[in-house]
């Protein structure tokens, strides 16, 4: 087990942090433009999780493949999704990349190497392991792929066959598991039995590595270091870190069962504020220069949301209403 | 054994060709690579395709996982299921992913999944299940069903060459009884069903190892002077309706028979059809004669009183005459 850390400059923290607040200020709008009813359905925030969602796209490479979960705003944007196109998901325009047919957290632009998760957790660990799988037949090394989880989603049979299935094929699979304290609201003493999760990666003979989930500068360490030693050839690696989510399971949960001595805990830190402590600590910035980028994102975002207010909604009668893509066999389809 | 090319030997012989016509092609499933997989149908393949015809872990869901994650980066698998009855075990990622990846993002999923399906003698309640009316419930998949050895070979190459998932259904039952001189040069296009036999007097429509149990049953009321016209579905979705549509014009009396459960079956949707579209065609009530709604059966008596028989089809068509 490796509490190792790969080597984190400056200039990588400033950028992840930056990341980490563009990720907080937009999902605090997806947050108000649901609480003004115009996102239907769901959302879902990372909020609490931004260091370690970070941390991941950060380390990623163009041409790896990423396939993030429900509270990976900030990991998705590492990886190159944008405020545009995640405010274009959730408010249902014809202009984003899902046009209307999948909102939400269920994005993503398979071609580019990020994967749109489906809901059900766990799918997405043995879909990484395959595009791994095909990179590796197609000659192609040096890749890695990743996927984010909560500690529920450890408790999936696709969790345990996609991760077995990735260490029996040796792939360079990183998996992170943000140990939340809670599954919507179920504890983690309903939830698993072992002492630790990170327990679960001997008994897949794989890597596991415990990254200290609030402190940015820990995740990035140690997620990077996960990512390096699957690029190398270590096989697949599980990393781990205990987190506590700072909001409900979506916005129409107000998460009364976690109690105020949780959320006043060491766990209950928001990554945010402890990063910026650490970025005037430092000296690698000014209060002054996190002012400044906070009034651009917000000006970016407010931005993006107008912009996209006024965008089409995609037209029933101009859908295709059509699930297949061959034109063999989609015309028997056609209405 | 006498000479001639076996379906489970068309089934073999497809994957070889697409392996080598296609270097996207590759095979994975549980013990399909040295051992030949449980039925043979992978023979000598990891031999002859080095690295491409590779062992799974137990692991059906992560089987398809692994296959849709190689689809999306341009890859083609075909993964066997060792029976059918198993892809349950797969069935989130059948469905949930995909089954919807193209529709949400764009991006198709040309995955095979082989099902070696449907009943033999003392399969019992695991081992032979028909499943093609459940995975045909869901959109985004096409779901094949070969009856003869020529559509085994062709429909597998179309399945590997398709954008879209689709689910094999190779019947079992078929695998070793059923033989062709040789394999076809060419076949209809993927979604029109064929004419097996022509008639005039009563539309038998039916897929699969049915196929054989209508012609048998056919050939018995021919005797008597009847003339049953049977259309062999070949897929099941798409459903080519208007194939069907046309031999119930000529003979005025449908029966469905489908090995699988009645219940939302795709004996219903063709009846459904069919009474929607060309009710003003049907001179009688269209029928149907499915399996029973039990679990299969494990003895080879209880079996044969389990699925439709050709004798069991020949009675119904008789009481479909009389009506």
């Amino acid at each position: 087990m490796s509490h190792g850390g790969h080597p984190v400059t400056k200039s990588d923290f400033v950028r992840a942090y930056r990341v980490m607040l563009l990720a907080r200020i937009l999902e605090d709008k997806l947050a108000s433009l649901y609480r003004s009813g115009l996102i239907k359905g769901g959302v879902f925030l990372g909020r609490g999780q931004e260091a370690l969602s970070v941390s991941v796209g950060i380390s990623l490479h163009k041409g790896d493949i990423f396939a993030p979960l429900i509270r990976d705003q900030a990991g998705r944007m590492a990886f190159g999704d944008t405020v545009l196109d995640t405010l274009r998901t959730y408010l249902g325009s014809q202009l984003g990349s899902m046009r209307g047919r999948d909102g939400n957290i269920h994005r993503g632009r398979p071609r580019e190497g990020y994967y749109a998760m489906i809901s059900h957790l766990g799918a997405m660990v043995p879909a990484v392991a395959g595009g791994l799988f095909a990179r590796r037949m197609r000659g192609q090394h040096g890749i890695v792929g990743a996927t984010c989880l909560g500690e529920g989603g450890t408790s999936t049979g696709a969790f345990h066959e996609g991760l077995n299935l990735a260490a029996v094929e040796k792939l360079p699979l990183v998996v992170v598991v943000a140990n939340n304290q809670f599954s919507y609201s179920t504890t983690n003493d309903r939830q698993f039995a072992c002492k630790d999760l990170l327990d679960k990666a001997a008994g897949y003979g794989v890597a596991g590595h415990r990254a200290g989930g609030q402190d940015l500068m820990s995740c990035l360490q140690v997620v990077r270091g996960a990512v390096a030693a699957a690029r190398d050839g270590g096989g697949p690696q599980l990393v781990v870190a205990d987190i506590l989510r700072l909001v409900g399971h979506g916005e129409h949960d107000d998460a009364w069962y976690v109690s105020p001595e949780l959320k006043a805990s060491a766990l209950g830190r928001d990554c945010i504020l402890l990063a910026e402590q650490r970025l005037i600590a430092e000296g690698w910035a000014s209060e002054e220069d996190i002012k400044t980028w906070r009034a651009e994102y917000h000006k970016e975002v407010d931005e993006a949301a107008a912009k996209v207010r006024r965008e089409p909604s995609p037209n029933p009668a101009d859908e295709e209403w059509v699930a297949v893509s061959d034109s063999k066999v989609a015309e028997f389809f056609r209405e | 054994m006498s000479k001639g090319i076996t379906y489970l030997e068309a089934i073999r012989a497809a994957q070889a060709r697409a392996l080598a016509d296609d270097e996207r092609v590759f095979i994975y499933g549980q013990d399909v690579g040295k051992f030949g997989g449980a039925f043979k149908a992978t023979k000598n393949l990891a031999n002859e395709f080095p690295g491409r015809v590779l062992d799974s872990p137990l692991s059906e869901d992560a089987i398809i996982g692994l296959a849709i994650g190689a689809a999306i980066e341009g890859l083609r698998p075909i993964v066997e299921m060792q029976f059918a009855d198993f892809s349950t075990c797969g069935f989130n990622q059948i469905v949930n992913h995909a089954g919807t990846l193209f529709y949400r993002t764009g991006v198709p999923c040309p995955i095979v999944v082989r099902l070696p399906s449907g009943g033999t003698p003392g399969g019992g309640p695991f081992h032979s299940q028909s499943m093609e009316a459940i995975y045909a419930h869901y959109p985004g998949l096409v779901v094949m069903t070969p009856g003869t050895v020529e559509d085994a070979y062709s429909l597998l190459l179309e399945a590997v060459a398709l954008d879209d998932p689709v689910l094999f259904c190779e019947h079992k039952f078929l695998y070793n009884h059923l033989k062709a001189d040789a394999l076809p040069e060419s076949a209809l296009p993927v979604g029109r069903a064929a004419l097996a036999r022509e008639g005039r007097d009563a539309t038998v429509v039916t897929y699969g190892a049915m196929l054989h149990e209508s012609l048998a049953a056919a050939d018995t009321l021919a005797a008597d002077g009847y003339r049953i016209e049977i259309v062999d579905l070949r897929t099941v979705k798409p459903l080519d309706t208007d194939t069907v549509l046309a031999s119930v014009a000529r003979t005025g009396r449908l029966l469905c028979v489908s090995e699988a459960w009645p219940w939302g079956g795709v004996a219903a949707e063709v009846i459904a059809r069919v009474t929607a579209e060309g009710f003003g065609l049907l001179d009688a009530p269209p029928q149907r004669l499915n399996a029973r709604d039990t679990p299969v059966p494990y003895h080879p008596d209880l079996w044969s009183s389990h699925r439709p028989t050709a004798a069991a089809i020949e009675s119904a068509l008789r009481r479909l005459l009389e009506m």
